[in-house]
């Protein structure tokens, strides 16, 4: 029953997922409410999948990185709400969201294998799975190229010369939303891509091997992704750093990819 | 004419020497003592502006060393600003007032604040008691000339002016101006026009700091903002995305802590900080800062000037229009010259006739008031149509270069005295000299 729960809470926090995707243009009030019974849906449904799974094991045990990775979600969406109650805000749900949505996926593939029965289910999942990874990745290229205009647009206004070509560049403030806003974008494709990955590789290989380099980096790439995204979020940064760690993601995507050729689960010919 | 100038502008000197040399207008009447006290000279105004300090004087032999006054008030080594002074005598200086007061010295050539700035400056020399006869006469002439300029030629009515440059580069950081919050630290006519010119952008609200809060409120309704202490300037700076700063502080208001601490505060949302005041009320530190962009009255001005293209050709017109008027004015002033020698020639030629009407008096008795009156009209008359051409040839001669050997002349052949009275006075021989004496 708890892996049943615990798919009920996944929907739920799917939802968050999407809160995310349409926050960007501008939170109204339906949205956070929206958000909020999501949060809340999600949290009721992933206690008592918490709950059945330990009842049915008779002990707690987090030794299983599964159940570990499904606690942690919890005890995450734990703190927003209590962020919530006490700021008002749902803001932090841009980076709560897509953590949690991983983390108990993470829970819930421990739990059940998936099982893609058809080679028509397997190329489906794995069309899914490119087409929102690349489209994390575009969204990082955008915000990193955005990143550059800024510094050229600042230091063109900083040295204070207005003549020529470059003074044509988009606002400055402009650029920053445009940068932000893609990496918002980005996060819930490169979570939902790394998701459907996940979701391959166990149908493949049973379970997913978290030691395995690709996945390492991958899981890498994307923590330093929301990192990123944090960044820019709580401190403002932007200019010089954000394009130093929109760069550095980068370069981080571009080994995960390249290790495609260490690693045993992600080779492209079967 | 024995007028000198001596001063800084924008074109000679960077800002970081004019804060040096800018004379707040709190001592401005001690500047001028000071400057009086300069041997020879005997009328003085001093212009300071964020653009230029000037020091204007009449002299008594057009070769005062004003360097004396700089040396004296500022206590500076002169090696840190001697090389971008200029000094300006005679018609050079009339002809620099001129282009001063036609705003054609700006940078932004037709900007319309610097002719107040030089009635200010005129009006604080005239309650020193500094101004008299010449130094009015130069500057009534000024105002006229920079009147003439702007109804006669288009400088000016297309000025794009500092405000515009401040709205543009506001616009370069913040794309639409909606909602941006506005902070003015002081007041000012030019931060004012800014802040004015930004809210048509849609930017506001506002909210307005002074040293005095009364001001400050003052200020504040009339942009339909709030007034703030200013001891809360900098618990509420960080929210305003555009600062404007035109303050007379001596030393700077927002150093780079400031800076470093509104960064924090609002999440290294970008600020924009134009600094109107001379001298400057943004330490440049601020703007090694990442999101912090600031631009001093210079930047401005140098970003305007780049648009001023456009005015030139009236700014010719204009410049033929001072010619003209530098021509006439050094006409009035040299045929003032004459008025001394015709006043002496006229009172000579009224005594003698004093002295004749006395003597024919005795002769004649008594006489009825009509042939009194006959008497008087006969002489008068005779005086008049004999120094007519003389006086004459004197004030048309008055402009060119035999006026001395003229005057001389005069002196010599009617044994003549320059009244030293006279010589104080240009206005009064003005009127002297405007047409015979009547009594």
């Amino acid at each position: 029953m708890a892996n049943i729960w615990l798919r009920v809470a996944l929907s739920f926090y799917g939802i968050g997922l999407l809160y995310v995707l349409v926050a960007l243009t501008r939170t109204r009030e339906i949205l956070n409410r929206i958000a909020l019974h999501a949060a809340y849906l999600g949290m009721i449904f992933h206690f008592v999948a918490i709950v059945e799974t330990v009842r049915q094991s008779g002990e707690i045990s987090l030794a299983s990185l599964s159940l570990a990775a499904s606690v942690l979600g919890f005890l995450i969406m734990v703190v927003f709400l209590m962020v919530y109650l006490i700021y008002k805000t749902t803001s932090p749900g841009i980076v709560v969201f897509p953590v949690v949505f991983l983390l108990t996926f993470v829970g819930l593939s421990g739990m059940e294998s998936f099982v893609l029965a058809s080679s028509s289910a397997r190329t489906g999942w794995l069309i899914a799975h490119i087409t929102l990874i690349f489209a994390g990745y575009a969204a990082l290229v955008i915000s990193f190229s955005a990143s550059l205009i800024y510094l050229i647009q600042e230091h063109v206004l900083k040295a204070k010369r207005s003549t020529g070509l470059l003074s044509r560049l988009p606002a400055l403030q402009v650029t920053d939303d445009i940068g932000f806003r893609s990496l918002l974008i980005g996060l819930p494709f490169m979570t939902a891509g790394l998701v459907a990955g996940m979701v391959i590789a166990q149908a493949r290989f049973g379970q997913v091997n978290f030691r395995d380099p690709k996945i390492l980096l991958s899981l890498l790439t994307w923590a330093v992704y929301l990192i990123l995204l944090y960044t820019r979020w709580s401190a403002g940064w932007r200019g010089r750093r954000a394009a130093f760690l929109a760069a550095g993601t980068f370069a981080l995507a571009i080994v995960a990819w390249a290790a495609n050729y260490f690693s045993a689960v992600h080779r492209l010919s079967p | 004419m024995n007028f000198q100038l001596l001063g800084v502008n924008h074109k000679t000197a960077p800002v970081e020497v004019r804060e040096q040399l800018a004379i707040p207008d709190k001592k401005l009447g001690d500047a001028l003592r000071q400057l009086m006290g300069v041997t020879g000279v005997r009328e003085a105004m001093i212009l300071s502006t964020c653009n230029r300090v000037e020091v204007l004087a009449h002299t008594a032999n057009g070769n005062a060393d004003l360097r004396q006054f700089l040396r004296g008030h500022f206590g500076l080594e002169p090696l840190s600003y001697e090389s971008h002074l200029y000094e300006y005598r005679e018609d050079e200086a009339v002809r620099h007032v001129f282009r001063v007061a036609c705003s054609l010295d700006s940078l932004v050539v037709g900007e319309p604040q610097i002719l107040g700035q030089v009635k200010e400056a005129y009006a604080s020399a005239r309650a020193a008691g500094t101004v008299q006869s010449y130094l009015d006469l130069l500057l009534t002439r000024a105002f006229a000339v920079a009147k003439r300029v702007r109804t006669e030629t288009a400088v000016g009515s297309s000025s794009v002016s500092i405000a515009s440059v401040a709205v543009e580069l506001a616009e370069r950081i913040f794309g639409s101006l909606q909602g941006k919050q506005v902070c003015l630290v002081g007041a000012g006519k030019m931060s004012e026009i800014a802040a004015r010119h930004l809210m048509a952008k849609g930017a506001g609200p506002i909210f307005v700091a002074n040293r005095t809060y009364e001001r400050a409120q003052v200020l504040a309704q009339r942009f339909g903002g709030s007034a703030i202490r200013f001891d809360e300037l900098y618990d509420h700076c960080e929210q305003a995305d555009i600062v404007i700063t035109s303050t007379g502080a001596p030393v700077v208001i927002f150093r780079r802590e400031h800076g470093e601490r509104f960064l924090t505060r609002r999440r290294n949302r970008p600020m924009f900080f134009i600094d109107i005041a001379v001298p400057r009320d943004v330490d440049p530190e601020m703007n090694k800062l990442d999101g912090i962009f600031i631009y001093d009255i210079d930047d401005l001005q140098e970003a305007a000037a780049s648009h001023a293209a456009a005015r030139s050709k009236e700014a010719e017109r204009a410049e033929s229009i001072i010619e003209d008027e530098v021509g006439r004015f050094h006409a009035r002033v040299q045929s003032l010259h004459v008025v001394p020698t015709i006043i002496s020639l006229q009172d000579y030629v009224e005594t003698i006739r004093q002295a004749e009407l006395d003597r024919v008096r005795g002769r004649l008795g008594q006489l009825s008031a009509e042939q009194e009156q006959a008497l008087e009209t006969l002489t008068r008359g005779i005086v008049n149509k004999i120094l007519h051409t003389p006086i004459t040839r004197l004030k048309s001669a008055a402009a060119g270069p035999e006026v001395t050997t003229l005057t001389d002349a005069f002196k010599k052949i009617f044994n003549l005295q320059d009244k030293d009275k006279a010589e104080e006075s240009p206005s009064a021989k003005a009127e002297a000299g405007s047409g015979s004496r009547s009594r």
